[in-house]
């Protein structure tokens, strides 16, 4: 681990913190997983996995290590966080429900009677909307 | 059947680190030319693209490979300039990591210079955005709906103000660290949600320093702790932060 931290002078009254601060699981993943030198090696790591990872650190933040000591890991759970685990066939579904309603509404309008909603009227009401 | 995890790359001269590596094995140097390739043997199941993948998504498993690389990359820098690599940089064997050092030498070579004789220093600032006086209410009793409105005026205006003043904080503070640093890097402010902290970051930076600067570097930092804003230093770390060409 990198050493207790740089002593600032006249403030030697908190070290504990600056060290815990020095060992900071964010603090490592912002620099090993965003910085260092790229080089593609002959093993490919999906990128996106790991922008996924580090999106979730820095939503989840201050401290993985805080977290564990408080017994949170919502993260592990959360489907909108977990890249690999993602049900897609549950998305699916609900997309397909989502586009069955908008077919049923439009179909419902255009078989709506015209006389009911005059041109004008429709169109300001779409300037509005929009 | 094995693959050869890459930490960093630096100067022949050195020995390897001593240090335990991300598969619990002992570090090793491939050496092309000048340059010097600090690897570890690790096993193929464990470290393949499917291992790999699934490690991205296991925050204790990521844990234990960014402790294990960021401690042998640590260890390394000690003995001189390194050039410290993404996690999860794995070849085959060491017969590709030399072609890569051969094909890549001018860079890498161009980075441990950069990096010579510095050291990163990360920075967090943390003020208490909210420690402004409250203005004082606009009295309006009479008016129920006007005094309800001037005082959501009242909210909204400080909390522009709070959000200003800690942008003005961090921008000054980082100005001032970078007048002594060589080079100066913002990273993302931290979530709060988790930290147990009051105050909010308003700056979280990371810096190389001239080691024969780090003097003036604690006497900024020293500072600034005195302007009533709460500072956390860490560090050193590897350069990190600026072993890409900026």
């Amino acid at each position: 681990m990198t050493s207790g931290g740089l002593p600032v002078p006249g403030n030697t009254a908190r070290p504990p913190e600056r060290r815990m601060e020095s060992t900071n699981l964010a603090d490592i993943l912002e620099r090993v997983l965003d910085k260092g030198i790229v080089i593609a090696g002959d093993i490919r790591v999906n990128l996106l996995d790991i922008e996924l990872l580090t999106i979730k650190i820095r939503l989840l933040v201050a401290s993985v290590d805080k977290a564990r000591e408080m017994g949170i890991d919502w993260w592990e759970h959360d489907p909108s966080l977990s890249s690999g685990k993602r049900d897609l066939t549950e998305e699916n579904r609900r997309l397909r429900r989502r586009i069955g309603e908008l077919e049923a509404a439009r179909n419902a309008e255009l078989e709506a009677p015209r006389e009911v909603r005059p041109k004008r009227r429709s169109a300001a009401r779409n300037r509005e909307d929009r | 059947m094995s693959l050869v995890w890459l930490y960093a790359v630096r100067g022949a001269a050195a020995a390897a680190p001593t240090r335990t590596g991300v598969d619990g094995e002992e570090p090793r140097l491939v050496v092309h030319g000048e340059l010097a390739a600090v690897v570890g043997t690790v096993s193929e199941q464990g470290f393949d693209e499917q291992a790999l993948a699934a490690a991205m998504d296991d925050l204790p498993r990521i844990e234990r490979l960014a402790r294990a690389h960021h401690g042998v990359i640590a260890e390394a820098a000690e003995a001189g300039p390194v050039a410290p690599l993404r996690l999860a940089t794995v070849y085959r064997d060491d017969a590709a990591v030399a072609r890569m050092l051969a094909e890549r030498s001018s860079d890498l070579a161009a980075v441990l210079e950069r990096v010579r004789g510095r050291r990163e220093w990360g920075v967090k600032v943390y003020v208490d955005a909210k420690a402004e006086a409250p203005a004082a209410e606009p009295a309006a009793e009479d008016r129920p709906g006007t005094s309800y409105l001037l005082r959501r005026r009242a909210q909204r205006d400080r909390g522009v103000a709070a959000a200003e003043r800690a942008r003005r904080v961090a921008d000054t503070l980082d100005a001032a660290l970078a007048a002594v640093a060589q080079s100066a890097i913002r990273l993302k402010i931290q979530d709060a949600r988790l930290s147990g902290r009051t105050q909010d970051m308003v700056l979280n930076a990371t810096y190389l320093v001239d080691t024969a600067a780090e003097e003036d570097f604690r006497a900024v930092l020293a500072g600034i702790e005195g302007d009533g804003a709460t500072v956390a230093v860490t560090g050193p770390w590897p350069p990190f932060s600026f072993a890409e060409a900026p």
